[in-house]
């Protein structure tokens, strides 16, 4: 297992290397903007210069390596918020992001299990029709038109919530004040839907499919109540496969989502993206870059690991 | 043991036919075999849902071939600047209902009276004045369509009650006149037109003293102290002003020479008497009917730009049709010979093969796309370089999808056999794994076109991909220009998110019926 983990990760690290050094060189040749202000135009040169942006391209990536083994040094924002280290630039954002998708995932969570288990023990009688309808339409359509579904119903219509999420300095200087919370509601509702409906179709087929297996019947022949052999039985070997994939979602959380951080004017990683594009800040760029990969394939390792630890019978990189 | 018989030699006679006449041979099948394929289609047609999603699906790519086609009058670069986030106007619709361009708004008795205003004034053909509320309101260019009820509200205490009305107005009349520069031989055009017609379209400037309260809006061609409506007393002040009522007349402010007829044009700009321009007012609807020959008519109203919403729609679904079809076909021809090399030949290839589409499957897709986007774009357009971007990460998933079937098949002994008879790996691999495969194959490359439909509207809604223009627009472009005022306007959002959603569920609905087609193991079972 410990060798199989290690495995993994090496091979992460590679991967990794192998994009960051093809996404460097593609964002590096692409021609920078140089500010209007004169002076500031002059600086900017000067420290371009300094930090040997005019060097040829595989010194400005030894250059680029070298500041982050040495120093955790991602370059610096040029136009987003001038002068200050990508990384902070990133990690300033990284709450409101996380915070919008956790919400949504705990209330995802447990209302996507829940339907999905309802819907397997009501197997083919209307109530699971209706699921299985609702959840076929959730999954396809785009979170962004239950965005405006939501805006034009609760904001337009009954006017219960606010528009937008509400800026850090009218929601009193916090994340968790009340007025934030409220503001929230909404994106973190149109991020769920799809969540719930994924969920519930998994967890559905995953437990249709423990409810027929030979050890249901014979916990049923043992005696147990049919509701008993279900939470014990049923249950516990359905969660099996579902487990990884929350954990795959709980990574995924930090990337966000940027049609509904853009919608809700959500001040996070995935706004900043677009902004980094927009105003052509090829630093934080490039860091976000980093930063997606890395998530992404951080997210595909913790979920093929969690299989060994969760699933006995399931050997990690085992020989056939 | 005397009588035993001599098996060696046993008489003719012991011999006696089973049956006479008939001869018995194999008898042949009377229902013809059924195939994989026909199995499938089976077994597909028995899924109501997924003929419905076909159905529906065929129906929109029909919509989307026959609008362009039915709409005779322009085509899809046809725009109309003033006639911009309308919406949907149909004549034919209108008799129903429906489609009667049409919004419901509440009015200040000022504004309800600006827009009457309007209908009263192009009523007004010769510029004489005296038509009443009454009169104005059934004419044919009255924005002002019914008046549903009024009631007073008091914002300051004390101050005198306002009364608010909300009523129905024609969002194409209510554009009304506009003020426009125009060549002497076009004018004279106009004129002649108007003769040929009976449409009239120039009317009567206004004049610009203390009683217009905007001139440059061409709608307030009535005398008005700050916007209410006045009338004056023979000096030209202020002898009372109106309330909204059946018999009120607005008193003309039109620009009159000396003998006191209304006038039509002035010169404006430089040059002579014979090559200035002549500004001019014009009543813009049957300006628009000079111009293109036909009443405004949109059956899905117009965009935010002011093209017409249906054939936009029809552009876009087209558009993301083609990507994501031409994307599925690459990505199909691609991913299966790239699956096929890998689990048929398996050991260092495959690992080999392996790493470098785990590399590539790591590069988050957002990151592909803008990249292709600000080296590409330029040099080869947004398309093309949007559909590279699809095809450089899109064909992974097939080819693990293939390599997983190769890996499955290649073991089997029909296989072997055909091996041990010297089959060469190009026919074995073609000829007797890949077809095994096919359906599989073909089922990922359906259920993949939602995934591409949804990502190019999620880049051009988001603005990585740009692909509004004269020509070309896709459902996130429409979306996202109707993102910050679709509040106002909704059919702007309504029309692109519903198609949008309507393919997405469609596509889903069909790949999951092909997908449960194919799977053998399926029958019989649900889901």
């Amino acid at each position: 297992m410990g060798k199989y983990v290690l495995k993994r990760l090496a091979l992460m690290v590679f991967t990794l290397f192998v994009i960051v050094t093809i996404c460097f060189m593609l964002i590096r040749m692409l021609p920078r903007d140089i500010p209007i202000d004169k002076n500031k135009a002059e600086i900017v040169l000067a420290r371009w210069d300094a930090l040997g942006y005019n060097e040829p391209l595989l010194v400005q990536y030894g250059i680029y390596l070298k500041n982050i083994f040495t120093a955790f040094d991602f370059g610096s924002s040029w136009q987003i918020q001038y002068s200050e280290p990508a990384l902070t630039v990133l990690t300033s954002r990284l709450l409101p992001t996380v915070l919008v998708n956790v919400y949504s995932l705990l209330f995802a969570i447990p209302v996507g299990i829940g339907l999905g288990i309802f819907a397997a023990i009501k197997k083919n009688k209307w109530q699971d029709q209706v699921i299985s309808t609702g959840v076929m339409i959730a999954v396809s359509v785009p979170s962004y038109v239950y965005a405006f579904l939501l805006q034009y119903f609760i904001y337009l219509k009954l006017g219960w919530l606010p528009l937008i999420v509400s800026s850090l300095a009218d929601a009193g200087n916090s994340w968790f004040s009340w007025t934030m919370l409220r503001s929230m509601i909404m994106p973190v509702l149109a991020l769920s839907f799809g969540t719930i409906a994924g969920l519930t179709r998994f967890t559905r087929a995953e437990l249709t499919e423990t409810l027929t297996s030979d050890y249901m019947l014979l916990a049923r022949t043992k005696g147990l109540t049919r509701a008993q052999a279900t939470t014990k039985h049923a249950l516990r070997n359905a969660m099996v496969p579902i487990l990884p994939m929350l954990i795959g979602e709980f990574v995924g959380v930090l990337g966000g989502s940027m049609i509904i951080e853009q919608i809700f004017s959500i001040p996070g990683v995935g706004r900043l993206y677009m902004q980094s594009i927009q105003q052509l800040d090829y630093d934080v760029f490039m860091m976000d870059t980093v930063f997606y990969t890395f998530i992404g394939l951080l997210a595909g390792i913790l979920v093929d690991i969690s299989y060994g630890f969760i699933d006995p019978r399931i050997r990690m990189g085992q020989k056939k | 043991m005397t009588n035993k018989v001599d098996y060696n030699n046993i008489p003719k006679e012991l011999f006696e036919p089973v049956e006479r006449g008939e001869r018995i041979t194999d008898k042949k099948f009377e229902d013809k075999p059924i195939g994989y394929f026909k199995d499938a289609w089976l077994r597909f047609r028995r899924n109501k849902g997924s003929i419905v999603a076909a159905i529906i699906i065929l129906l929109i790519v029909l919509y989307s071939i026959v609008i362009p086609l039915a709409n005779t009058r322009y085509d899809e670069t046809f725009m109309d600047v003033y006639y911009a986030k309308k919406p949907p106007r149909n004549f034919a619709l209108m008799n129903v209902g429906i489609a009667n361009g049409q919004t419901a708004r509440t009015f200040e008795e000022k504004g309800l009276i600006k827009f009457i205003g309007i209908g009263i004034g192009a009523a007004d053909t010769e510029g004489t004045g005296g038509i009443s509320v009454s009169e104005g309101l059934g004419n044919y260019y009255q924005p002002i369509r019914s008046i549903k009820d009024s009631w007073e509200i008091s914002e300051i205490k004390g101050a005198k009650p306002k009364v608010m009305y909300n009523a129905s107005i024609d969002n194409y009349l209510e554009v009304g006149f506009l003020y426009t520069s125009l060549k002497q031989d076009e004018y004279q055009k106009i004129v002649d037109w108007q003769n040929e017609t009976g449409l009239q379209v120039l009317y009567p400037l206004v004049e610009d003293n203390q009683w217009n309260v905007d001139i440059n809006d061409a709608n307030y061609w009535y005398k008005s102290n700050k916007g209410t409506p006045i009338t004056t007393d023979e000096w030209g002040d202020l002898d009372k002003t109106l309330k909204y009522s059946e018999d009120m007349v607005l008193e003309d402010n039109y620009k009159r020479d000396a003998d006191g007829n209304p006038i039509y044009y002035e010169y404006t700009g430089g040059g002579n008497a014979q090559t200035a321009q002549y500004r001019v007012r014009i009543l813009y609807y049957n300006y628009y009917r000079y111009l293109n020959g036909f009443e405004p008519e949109y059956l899905l109203g117009t965009d935010s730009q002011g093209y017409d919403m249906s054939l936009r729609l029809a552009g876009g679904i087209r558009l993301s049709l083609i990507l994501s079809l031409s994307v599925c076909a690459i990505n199909f021809v691609i991913g299966a010979i790239y699956g096929a090399v890998e689990g048929y030949y398996g050991g260092a290839v495959d690992l080999t093969l392996e790493r470098i589409s785990d590399i590539l499957s790591g590069v988050p897709f957002v990151v592909v796309a803008t990249l292709f986007q600000m080296h590409l774009a330029q040099k080869v357009g947004p398309i093309p370089s949007l559909l590279f971007a699809f095809v450089l990460t899109g064909w992974i998933g097939m080819a693990s999808r293939v390599r997983t079937q190769f890996y499955r098949f290649k073991g089997q002994e029909y296989v072997i056999a055909a091996r041990t008879l010297g089959a060469k790996d190009r026919r074995i691999i073609w000829k007797h794994i890949f077809p095994n495969s096919l359906g599989t194959i073909i089922t990922g490359s359906v259920l993949a076109i939602p995934g591409v439909i949804g990502s190019e509207s999620m880049l051009s809604y988001l603005g990585i991909v740009k692909l509004g223009s004269a020509t070309t627009t896709s459902l996130g472009t429409l979306l996202s220009d109707a993102a910050s005022i679709w509040t106002s306007y909704p059919h702007l959002l309504l029309f692109p998110a519903l198609i949008l959603s309507l393919l997405m569920i469609c596509f889903n609905l069909f790949g999951n019926g092909l997908r449960d087609a194919f799977n053998p193991s399926l029958r019989g079972v649900e889901e």
